[in-house]
């Protein structure tokens, strides 16, 4: 009988490291993301009555696309940023999103089996790791703001700032969404862009009142983002149905309340609001239709690059 | 079977559950941390079956796996040949969830319990000032400690320095 002080396998064998050596998975862990197989597991995923099944995995596909292209952008920060503490804040930034990235795409692959691409027969990736690494580019729903290369510290900053703003407030929408997976995602998630926006709010002021070279900075991060922010608020027809059925968030009806935020910390950091066009889509396909910039492919080929290599790769 | 008072499968069950350690901050148990929701016990086929609920921390937890897996563990060693580990997303972890015991084990190895989570109705308010807390020195006591960043190696911590003793010191963030 186990001594029950101490149930903590790793603690018998003597060092930390034994419970990498998971004595249960006899054929290892995937090699491209954890062995918690299933993220939801035991969570009551039934697609709510009179929701298209299909419309509700893509909503998903975009709300979990936008949060895990943006984390991939965030992590390139590692060991790069000015000093260590904001290394480890985008780090922390990036994990969180990278969270609710796989919880969304989780709940896009429980919603619609059909979107998760298929893979070699016995391969050990779960669905929301396969619709991570698998996909092609067209078939992913992000918004174009996200992919866009990092710049400085101040255009990252300036990014994550209005990314964060628009976030916040299409997921303190959705915790009221008749999905009651999407509303405990998004209600986790609120907590945790509120310091995302307070953390990239707090920089942004400091840019833009530090030096002069700090503030010239803050001025062309403002105006290098600022074409990417028209489409937050446009809205695809997914997200009108989403919205339609209760479950979803139409994002131009919180441009108001973006707004006001965003203006209340230009005005304070002193920022102009950049008067430019918004970046155009071709046809009138932008992100939400899978229609990206030349910035996607190249980050999707380092994100994906190995995993696909490596279908079956465990560890 | 050592020291357990357990009287029934079910009372074993959510002892062994709730002296498994966090892998993280493994001053705390998982019970402790507020992370373990409920253990349940049924039996079916003569066979006592485990469902565990746990609640993850943050969205991009990484140690939810190796909860998952000491959880299983544990129980298989006290003899629950099948046991599941469920998610419950609903409702969100606090940081109020942390127990008194929990607190007093986080400040006897040197980190800062969290205060109380901000609680609010309507929409999120922006918080331009940098994080004002009432934190006191794990280490010497002092009231003075300087915040260095809002972020720390855990998701969960934030970090400080004490004006006082000038030492380092993790805080368990109000979430």
């Amino acid at each position: 009988m186990a001594d029950l002080h101490d149930a903590n396998p790793a603690h018998d064998s003597g060092s930390v490291y034994d419970g990498l050596l998971d004595p249960g998975a006899v054929d290892g862990h995937w090699a491209f993301g954890t062995s918690f197989e299933d993220p939801l597991a035991g969570v009551d995923t039934t697609v709510p009555s009179g929701v298209d099944a299909g419309d509700l995995a893509a909503y998903c596909l975009m709300l979990g696309d936008d949060a895990l292209v943006h984390s991939h952008r965030l992590t390139e920060w590692c060991s790069n940023a000015p000093d260590l503490e904001e290394d480890i804040a985008l780090a922390n930034i990036a994990l969180d999103l990278l969270g609710q990235s796989r919880l969304l795409l989780a709940r896009a692959a429980a919603a619609d089996a059909s979107v998760v691409p298929a893979l070699p027969e016995g391969s050990p990736a779960p669905p929301e790791d396969a619709l991570a690494f698998f996909r092609d580019e067209p078939a992913f729903r992000n918004v174009r703001a996200v992919e866009a290369p990092n710049g400085d510290f101040a255009v990252t900053v300036t990014r994550l700032f209005l990314l964060s703003c628009w976030r916040l407030a299409l997921l303190e929408g959705l915790a009221r969404s008749r999905d009651q997976v999407l509303a405990a995602i998004a209600a986790k998630g609120v907590k945790e862009v509120t310091y995302h926006r307070d953390y990239s709010a707090r920089w942004l002021v400091t840019l833009a009142q530090g030096t002069d070279e700090s503030r010239r900075r803050a001025e062309a991060a403002l105006l290098t983002v600022w074409p990417t922010v028209a489409e937050l608020f446009a809205t695809h027809d997914v997200e009108r149905r989403m919205a339609d059925a209760g479950v979803g968030v139409d994002p131009a009806t919180v441009r108001d309340q973006v707004a006001a935020v965003v203006d209340h910390v230009l005005a304070t950091a002193g920022l102009e609001r950049p008067e430019v066009r918004g970046m155009s889509g071709v046809r009138g396909r932008t992100g939400r239709d899978g229609l990206h910039t030349e910035a996607l492919g190249h980050l999707l080929a380092e994100m994906q690059s190995v995993a696909r290599a490596h279908p079956m790769g465990v560890w | 079977m050592p020291t357990t008072s357990a009287t029934t499968r079910e009372e074993l069950a959510r002892e062994v559950a709730e002296r498994v350690p966090d892998p993280e901050l493994p001053m705390l148990t998982l019970a402790d941390l507020g992370v373990l929701r409920e253990v349940h016990v049924d039996v079916a086929d003569g066979e006592h079956r485990v469902t565990v609920w746990i609640t993850p921390t943050y969205s991009g937890c990484p140690a939810m796996a190796t909860m998952r897996d000491d959880l299983v563990h544990g129980l298989q060693q006290a003899g629950f040949a099948e046991v599941e580990v469920r998610v419950r997303l609903q409702p969100a972890w606090t940081s109020d969830w942390v127990s008194e015991r929990g607190r007093r084990a986080l400040a006897e190895h040197g980190l800062s319990a969290p205060g109380p989570a901000p609680r609010r109705e309507g929409p999120v308010p922006l918080t331009l000032l940098p994080v004002r807390r009432a934190v006191t020195c794990p280490v010497c006591g002092s009231a003075d400690a300087e915040l260095t960043s809002e972020f720390g190696p855990t998701p969960c911590t934030a970090l400080y320095r004490c004006q006082a003793c000038l030492e380092p010191f993790e805080h368990m963030k109000e979430i």
